[in-house]
């Protein structure tokens, strides 16, 4: 299971990556969601994977898997949260400002936001 | 550490002091403290001369870096401390003068005074060091004081460009000095002078000697302003007067020459060292003088007459060096040269100290340093025509001060090489007395044109209404000190010429006291009936016809050196390097975030790829997997293809759904790998994630198609896919490897015996990791708060703060933007997508919402299309005088 895992990891990866290099910004969230995925699945095959039952001592088990990755993905899938919203409402902060969520864009759309206002001025 | 070591570092620890004192003693004027050091540290070397003058030297070391041979080491002979002596002196006259001087606000006065501390502080360190390294970095630190004290006036033009030109040209040379010092450990194995000393023989006839000679030379050139790298010198005159007189004419331009001697007793005695130095230093002297005369500028006469003096005493160390070729009787007649550099050296400052502190009087109460604005001056300012003439007569040369006798021993010297008979000097030893003759008449030339145009003749009438008068008297005493001392140094030229400038030139050439002889230490005023003093009544008659006729021969000198060519090359040359600079750093930063992503990816891959491929401890496991259960293969091969299936996604809701889709998946998998808290998380967590997703999709445009251009996508495609198995290959790799023991035992353990609780995952985040789990909660704290803040909190555009800062940003990127373009031809990063070219509707728009800003007064330059600056108005800023 850990190979296909790992492989599953890489597809993860790849098509995160991929859509941070596109030009929506929309994608580029969506893409950073995937990234995180594809670290947490990283870390549950570190440990190796189903190596005895859930931690949960309550359990009549002799070996439990690694609680310390559990512990650490429940820690980034947390932060991963606050950083999506984050993303999502910069976006669309972006969008209102700029009136495009195209990243090439965005740049030019600043300066000439910035040259508007300037005309306003004189 | 010694004492030598504290009066070497003291300036520094005042430097770094003085912005406390300053506070402490707001109205002590801060110079007074700069002052006192400076005397302190002249009286603490004086006290070392009686030792020294016997011939006998002090070292102390301190161990800095003993692995790679560094030390600490300080070394006070007779050369050290008559520039140690020069250094302090000067530094105490500089430091009064200065207080009078400079008047302005208090802050950037510490700033004043604390790089003339550090400054002073390198100079000595300089002057002491007896191993290379230290020498080398306080050579540097020397430059980037200097560099920064001429651009003490940092907001005009004028002053920037010296103060880079300046840096450039003796860093240049600092770099060759340094991979010169490097060559000389590779040739001898040490970084102490005085063991390189002892190596001098050995080193001549190896390979790397002249590419050796040569680096060393570029630096002492450069740093000494000789031609062609005088050129800086001239701008340098930006910075203030107590400045040009302390580092541009009597320390730090002598450092170049402190070095040639220093090391003259490692490389004298070959033919490469004789003519480079010699032939160098009477470049730079004829071209020096003849260019100070025409100069317009009191302090650009100055300069040129400094590179011409500096060019003097470079040729008399060359000269010098003949008397290793030689034994005996010949062997001292050749030294003489070697004292005679080291008087002029000495006069030098003292006439041009004086010299240059006159110019910033006059500058001071005129208000101007053009001589052709001056006249007439001698009247309303005795004391400085007085304190003038004596500098200038020293600097021309004439009985009976100081320069007179140096100069009469420079000419006796230049004589000497008619009859050497080494280095071929047979066929061009005539050059030397014929170029040493007509430098000398140039120079009474512009010495005298110094005088004459500023303090006598009629008075202009833009003076007229001014009430000029001598300066206050703390800004007169140092010059006029100065003055005295030129005097005294002419009519008593014993009271040093035994204490400092016969230990100097020993210790300089150090094979005359090695060979149990010892130099003549007397210097006199009266040399009876020389061909040197024929030489000089011949300067004063052609001389003095020259001055007379001054006017007529101006426009003579103004056509020889029409523009400074070299001046011009470096402008070229330098715009030529920031244009390819430019391009070279645009091409790959373009302001893009997605090329420097993939650029951070490509490094990561390059070196874990390295790595993988090269370790040979990572091993792939084989066998010994989980079992996969049949359900899980739909589970895997379905999140593998929802996340395949999100680029090609044409709709934003389909998108967001695929994603949705592999975080659920994700959930199903936290499910079968044991991880029931995982998946109750991630459950909720991309419940709420696919609302937002949603909600933000309600208010976000159509998803634009992608870029379909092959151009574009190939490369990112290549990337992902790179990245993608290289992370599988590394998950691989990193399968269960266990390089330590475990924590996580620790906690199954303890889990219920120490925290009580049950789930494993909860205590650790709540019990064991508690602090972290706090600031996971701050995290999304901060997180809320930025998104509270984005969506509430908006400056309306109507907001004068937000109004104020976007004008002030948008006028600095106008203005780089021009800068740029002006410049370079270029006019920063190129956007892909123009909108121009996609939206012509759009286009119009714009160039109407621009053109209101075209008229106005500031925004007249910053608009694009009016103002293109001429590509060579940089080229020129050389030659505008602001």
């Amino acid at each position: 299971m850990e190979v296909i895992v790992a492989i599953i990891v890489g597809v993860l990866f790849a098509v995160g990556i991929y859509l941070i290099l596109t030009q929506d910004l929309l994608r580029i969230v969506l893409g950073t969601s995937l990234l995180t995925h594809a670290v947490h699945l990283l870390l549950m095959a570190m440990a190796m994977l189903k190596t005895g039952a859930a931690p949960l001592l309550g359990r009549e088990a002799d070996e439990f898997v690694d609680p310390l990755p559990q512990a650490l993905i429940l820690t980034s899938i947390v932060i991963n949260f606050g950083v999506t919203a984050f993303f999502l409402v910069l976006s669309y902060r972006a969008y209102q400002k700029l009136e495009t969520t195209d990243m090439d864009r965005m740049r030019s759309e600043s300066s000439r936001h910035r040259s508007r206002k300037g005309g306003r001025r004189s | 550490m010694s004492l030598l070591h504290l009066l070497a570092l003291s300036p520094f620890l005042l430097a770094a002091g003085l912005p406390l004192l300053g506070r402490a003693a707001p109205r002590l004027h801060r110079g007074w403290f700069a002052a006192a050091l400076s005397a302190i540290l002249f009286a603490a070397l004086l006290g070392y001369s009686s030792n020294v003058r016997s011939g006998s030297s002090v070292t102390e070391s301190f161990a800095w870096i003993p692995s790679l041979g560094i030390s600490f080491t300080l070394y006070l002979d007779g050369l050290s401390l008559l520039f140690a002596l020069l250094i302090t002196g000067m530094g105490v006259l500089v430091a009064i003068y200065s207080i009078a001087y400079m008047n302005d606000a208090s802050e950037s006065l510490t700033r004043f005074y604390v790089l003339l501390l550090i400054f002073m502080g390198a100079m000595l360190g300089l002057v002491m060091s007896d191993n290379l390294l230290t020498l080398y970095g306080f050579w540097e630190l020397t430059s980037i004081t200097s560099f920064l004290l001429i651009g003490y006036n940092h907001h005009k033009h004028r002053s920037r460009y010296g103060a880079l030109k300046s840096l450039l040209i003796t860093m240049t040379g600092g770099l060759g000095l340094l991979t010169g010092f490097v060559l000389l450990y590779v040739m001898s194995g040490t970084y102490q002078i005085r063991e390189l000393m002892d190596a001098g023989g050995t080193l001549v006839s190896h390979p790397l000697f002249v590419p050796a000679v040569l680096l060393i030379l570029l630096g002492a050139f450069t740093k000494s302003a000789q031609y062609p790298f005088h050129i800086w010198l001239p701008d340098a005159m930006e910075a203030p007067t107590p400045v040009s007189a302390y580092l541009h004419s009597a320390t730090m331009v002598k450092a170049g020459l402190y070095l040639v001697a220093r090391l003259s007793p490692v490389f004298a005695g070959t033919a490469e060292w004789f003519w480079f130095v010699s032939l160098g230093g009477l470049i730079t002297l004829i071209y020096g003088s003849v260019a100070a005369v025409k100069q317009t500028d009191l302090k650009g006469i100055l300069a040129y007459s400094t590179i011409s003096q500096l060019g003097l005493i470079m040729c008399l160390l060359g000269l010098s060096s003949l008397s290793v070729a030689f034994a005996g009787e010949e062997s001292l007649l050749y030294a003489a040269a070697g004292t005679a550099a080291l008087f002029h050296l000495l006069n030098h400052a003292v006439f041009k100290g004086s010299l240059f502190m006159i110019a910033g009087i006059v500058d001071h109460e005129t208000g101007t340093r053009d001589v052709r604005k001056l006249g007439g001056l001698a009247q309303v300012m005795p004391i400085a025509f007085t304190i003038s003439l004596f500098g200038a007569l020293s600097m021309a040369g004439l009985p009976p001060f100081g320069g007179f006798i140096s100069k009469e021993m420079f000419l006796e010297a230049v004589l000497e090489p008619l009859h050497a008979g080494v280095f071929r000097l047979e066929t061009w030893a005539a050059l030397f007395p014929i170029v040493a003759w007509i430098a000398s008449v140039f120079t009474f030339v512009y010495s005298a044109l110094l005088v004459v145009r500023t303090f006598l003749g009629p008075r202009k009438p833009a003076l007229e209404r001014k009430k000029v008068h001598d300066a206050p008297p703390l800004m007169t005493l140092p010059p006029a000190l100065l003055a005295v001392l030129a005097l005294i140094l002419g009519l008593f030229p014993g009271l040093v010429s035994y204490s400092l400038i016969r230990p100097a030139a020993e210790a300089m050439m150090s094979h005359i006291p090695a060979s149990g002889e010892r130099l003549p230490g007397s210097i006199k005023l009266w040399h009876g009936w020389t061909p040197a003093l024929g030489m000089t009544i011949g300067v004063v008659a052609a001389g003095i016809p020259l001055v007379l006729t001054a006017r007529r021969w101006m426009k003579l000198y103004a056509w020889i050196p029409r523009r400074m060519s070299i001046n011009r090359f470096y402008d070229a040359s330098l715009l030529f390097f920031e244009r390819i600079t430019v391009r070279i750093t645009s091409l790959y930063m373009n302001g893009s975030s997605r090329s420097y992503i993939k650029y951070i990816l490509g490094f990561m891959m390059l070196v874990a790829g390295f790595i993988l491929f090269n370790a040979t401890d990572v091993t792939f496991r084989v066998g010994a997997y989980a079992v996969i259960a049949p359900y899980e293969w739909f589970i895997m091969l379905g999140l593998a293809a929802a996340s395949l299936a999100v680029p090609f996604a044409k709709s934003r809701p389909v998108a967001i759904i695929l994603t949705g889709t592999v975080g659920y998946l994700m959930t199903l998998m936290f499910v079968f790998l044991r991880a029931p808290d995982l998946a109750l998380t991630q459950m909720v967590v991309e419940s709420i994630s696919v609302t937002l997703y949603l909600l933000c999709f309600y208010h976000l445009p159509k998803l634009r198609t992608e870029s379909q251009a092959v151009r574009f996508r190939l490369p990112n495609f290549l990337v992902a896919v790179a990245v993608g198995v290289l992370m599988t290959l590394i998950a691989l790799a990193v399968l269960g490897t266990n390089p330590f023991d475990p924590v996580s035992d620790y906690y199954v353990r303890e889990s219920y015996e120490s925290a009580g609780g049950k789930n494993i995952v909860n205590v650790i985040l709540v019990d064991f990791r508690g602090f972290d789990t706090m600031l996971e909660i701050m995290v999304l704290g901060v997180a809320s708060l930025g998104i509270y803040n984005m969506i509430k909190l908006r400056r309306k555009a109507t907001d004068i703060g937000s109004r104020h800062v976007s004008h002030e940003g948008e006028d600095a990127d106008e203005e780089a933007a021009q800068t740029r373009k002006s410049l370079y031809g270029y006019d920063g990063p190129r956007w892909r997508s123009d909108d121009a070219a996609e939206d012509p509707e759009r286009a119009e728009k714009l160039k109407i919402q621009e053109s209101p800003e075209l008229p106005g007064a500031e925004s007249g330059d910053s608009s694009p299309d009016k103002s293109e600056t001429p590509p060579n108005s940089h080229a020129e800023g050389g030659d505008r005088d602001a």
